[in-house]
């Protein structure tokens, strides 16, 4: 997993398949997502797991129109291609991510 | 063949899983989604005895720590059905199929939704469940929150000292919530009651920009552009894989006695999912000690 700032994200999102976990300290079900995405992460190798801490990084939140966490938004090349808000399983997940 | 399987890893599941797993028995726990049930939504848990502070999401893991230190198996698998063979009964699971001698179902409760258009379209862009997650997204904003519970009191409490204002749309006019909050809410500035009234329509694309409220008493309807909507108009069992299995009453919830049992013999009820008065964290745990206990004597 990887650390994202409003200062690294426009970068680090550019090229192939990112999936951003946007997140808070202070919030309980993204606490639980987070070792479902990490145990995920070690299992699809094509895509680079990332996190956004939204109170570190408001601007990306509402650039995103972020206004619910957890949620996961897979770009593409920078593109966002897909969402999905709230806690999910792994299961879940793997099928999110197909 | 386990000895106890229990379906759902909230309060009462995971209650269950130690007290059958201390009474000696084999427990498998099943659970569809992540431990801890609605509690890790709860950023402080004050009602608790003995632990007046404590976080849902720590209270969640170490209980869920607890159980797995016991031997106990967790299984994240969503159980799809579950049948009754008398000796044994048969639980199918999105993966696999499981026997076992006893069952304890602690499916818990989700959150109640008002079942108009757009609702979950705009999940996450506006509409909300949950005020302490979402709540410091609408900083200076206008919300409303639809309910007239003590989470709904609750949350319009919250939010007012966030929001720059607060419109709580309740169907009555009177509240289930206890009066000294309803009277503290009713003191603040930046908060307006609009009462005997329902959400009626969601407008917006992307994100919710405004709601249509109709009082339903002069059928009048009026349109508030607002940012965010909270929804706390209750909660709704999850118990309809088990209509087949056991007695359920008209609202959903599983037809319990005293020990937890359901009209099936070796088939119990524990939390949010059965017939109860109070639906607590601690009354939760309650009924997983008393269900895996009474799981636990038969042979």
């Amino acid at each position: 997993m990887i650390e994202l700032k409003s200062s690294n994200f426009n970068d680090e999102i550019s090229k192939g398949k990112v999936l951003v976990d946007f997140n808070a300290t202070w919030c309980g079900p993204c606490k639980m997502m987070a070792p479902i995405l990490e145990a995920t992460s070690g299992e699809v190798k094509d895509i680079k797991f990332a996190g956004l801490d939204i109170d570190d990084n408001e601007d990306i939140a509402i650039k995103y129109n972020v206004m619910s966490i957890p949620t996961l938004i897979l770009f593409v090349d920078g593109k966002e291609i897909k969402r999905s808000v709230g806690l999910i399983s792994h299961d879940e997940l793997i099928d999110f991510l197909k | 063949m386990y000895d106890i399987i229990v379906v759902g890893a909230g309060p009462a599941g995971l209650t269950a899983a130690i007290y059958g797993a201390r009474a000696g028995k084999s427990v498998l726990v099943l659970e569809a989604k992540s431990y801890g049930g609605q509690i890790i939504n709860t950023p402080k848990i004050e009602n608790y005895p003995a632990m007046p502070h404590v976080s849902g999401f720590d209270f969640a893991t170490d209980l869920y720590n607890q159980v797995l230190a016991l031997g106990v198996t967790i299984k994240f698998e969503k159980v799809l059905d579950a049948f009754d063979h008398g000796e044994y009964k048969l639980v199918k699971g999105e993966n696999n199929e499981y026997k076992t001698k006893t069952l304890i179902l602690a499916t818990g409760a989700d959150n109640r939704k008002l079942g108009i258009d757009k609702e979950e379209e705009l999940t996450g862009h506006g509409v909300s469940y949950c005020a302490s997650c979402d709540g410091s997204f609408f900083k200076n904003k206008i919300v409303a929150v639809t309910g007239g519970g003590n989470v709904a009191i609750e949350d319009a409490n919250y939010l007012s000292n966030i929001c720059s204002k607060v419109y709580l749309i309740h169907r009555r006019d009177t509240f289930r919530a206890d009066d000294a909050d309803v009277a503290e809410l009713k003191k603040k500035d930046n908060v307006e009651f609009i009462l005997n009234s329902n959400v009626t329509k969601l407008n917006g694309d992307n994100v919710l920009e405004s709601i249509e409220v109709t009082n339903k008493i002069t059928n009048e309807v009026k349109t508030i552009p607002l940012s965010g909507l909270f929804i706390a108009v209750g909660q709704v069992p999850e118990n309809e894989n088990f209509r087949d299995l056991v007695n359920i009453d008209d609202r959903g919830y599983i037809i319990a006695n005293e020990s937890c049992e359901t009209n099936v013999p070796g088939i119990f009820v524990a939390g949010d999912a059965r017939t109860k008065t109070l639906r607590q964290l601690v009354t939760a745990e309650a009924d997983g000690a008393i269900a895996a206990t009474s799981a636990s004597r038969i042979k």
